[in-house]
């Protein structure tokens, strides 16, 4: 069993060093995650919300919508433990 | 090879006055760095989830250090489950209010005809606004999943 | 060699990254107590934070916290800041890393209650019976 697992480790790990051959160079400029909507972020963020913090004005101002749906998460994490632990006292 | 493990209740420890002492002194300095962290979320790295971590750090503190019964003491349990649901509230309270005043859901710029500031000055309130209910949701959160999970549900007696 | 070593110097953070996502899937499915099964399952969770967060540098940018009187004058350039993206999708897979742990401790406490062990064979055995 552990033989078995240890050889699927390994042949994931080859398959995934071998797809970081398609990956952009670190610290790039001009890699495709820097390109399409990032710059946009940068340069309207602070002269649209007043906030110096790009990182907090995105979280809750552009992408919002996420960050609510994230609240209900937690919220339902909390509410799953506890009707899974919690009993009436018999 | 499977041991067998000792529950924490077997080897009883007991009140230890440094650990007391020293914890009653910090917590309500941690509660004040986390107010800090999510009051300046805009200028610093911060924000609501950080600071609902830490505040419900003080309070899985208060629970470790001296017993569970005192920290639901000062953290009642139905005050707990009223925050959770108001955090989310808030939130969820301010896109539809937006809503409700003619712009998108959570569009706060157009929360403007409640008070005079700027459409510009509203999304750094409406930023700000959502913060503090996503901090309340996360302590709130935190502080009852380390009381569940530490006394098995029964919420007698913890760690 | 010299393509070699430019190859290493432009990718080894992703190598880092991939050994430790893969020392995560080995606890995952390489061990058979239940708690070290979902301690692998955290390191695989931060093991890919941290590739999210390494592949947003840029060379030689900056933090992604401006100063709000000198940008509102003269403006700011995209490629002086880091990408502040992955910053804002990793807060929200953080909590989703929080909310999944805390939820699957939970079902080992009463898998515990129920079985008596929180060993993979054993609880197998005993559901076979």
């Amino acid at each position: 069993m552990k033989k078995r697992a240890l050889l699927s480790t390994l042949f994931t790990g080859a398959l995934l060093l071998y797809g970081t051959g398609d990956f952009p160079p670190w610290g790039d400029p001009n890699a495709p995650a820097a390109r399409h909507v990032s710059p946009l972020y940068i340069e309207k963020s602070v002269e649209d919300t007043h906030v110096p913090n790009i990182v907090t004005a995105v979280l809750a101002d552009y992408r919002g919508y996420d960050t609510m749906f994230e609240t209900i998460v937690i919220f339902c994490a909390g509410v799953v433990v506890v009707s899974a632990l919690r009993r009436p006292d018999a | 090879m499977k041991e067998h493990y000792t529950l924490p209740q077997d080897r009883p420890i007991g009140p230890s006055l440094i650990i007391e002492l020293s914890c009653r002194i910090m917590i309500p300095f941690i509660q004040l760095f986390a107010l800090y962290v999510i009051a300046h979320g805009h200028y610093s790295p911060g924000g609501g989830f950080q600071g609902g971590v830490l505040l419900g750090a003080a309070y899985i503190l208060m629970a470790i250090a001296f017993d569970q019964k005192t920290s639901m003491r000062f953290f009642p349990l139905r005050v707990n489950t009223a925050l959770a649901g108001t955090g989310v509230l808030i939130y969820t309270g301010t896109g539809i209010a937006c809503a409700l005043l003619g712009g998108l859901f959570l569009d706060y710029s157009a929360l403007e005809p409640l008070f005079p500031l700027g459409p510009v000055e509203w999304r750094s309130m409406g930023i700000f606004i959502v913060e503090v209910g996503v901090g309340l949701a996360v302590m709130s959160i935190m502080v009852s999943l380390f009381w569940d999970l530490a006394s098995g549900g029964r919420l007698d007696r913890g760690l | 060699m010299d393509a070699m070593l430019q190859e290493i110097v432009a990718k080894y953070n992703y190598w880092i990254y991939v050994v430790l996502m893969m020392i995560g899937f080995y606890a995952m499915i390489g061990k058979s107590n239940l708690v070290k099964k979902l301690i692998g399952m955290n390191i695989f969770q931060t093991a890919i934070i941290l590739m999210f967060i390494s592949a947003g540098v840029k060379k030689g940018g900056g933090i992604p916290i401006l100063d709000k009187q000198a940008v509102l004058e003269r403006g700011v350039e995209a490629a002086s800041i880091v990408n502040p993206l992955p910053h804002v999708l990793m807060l929200t897979a953080i909590v989703v890393s929080v909310s999944v742990t805390g939820v699957a401790l939970a079902i080992l406490q009463r898998i515990h209650g129920l079985y008596g062990s929180l060993e993979e064979d054993e609880i197998l055995e005993k559901i076979d019976r």
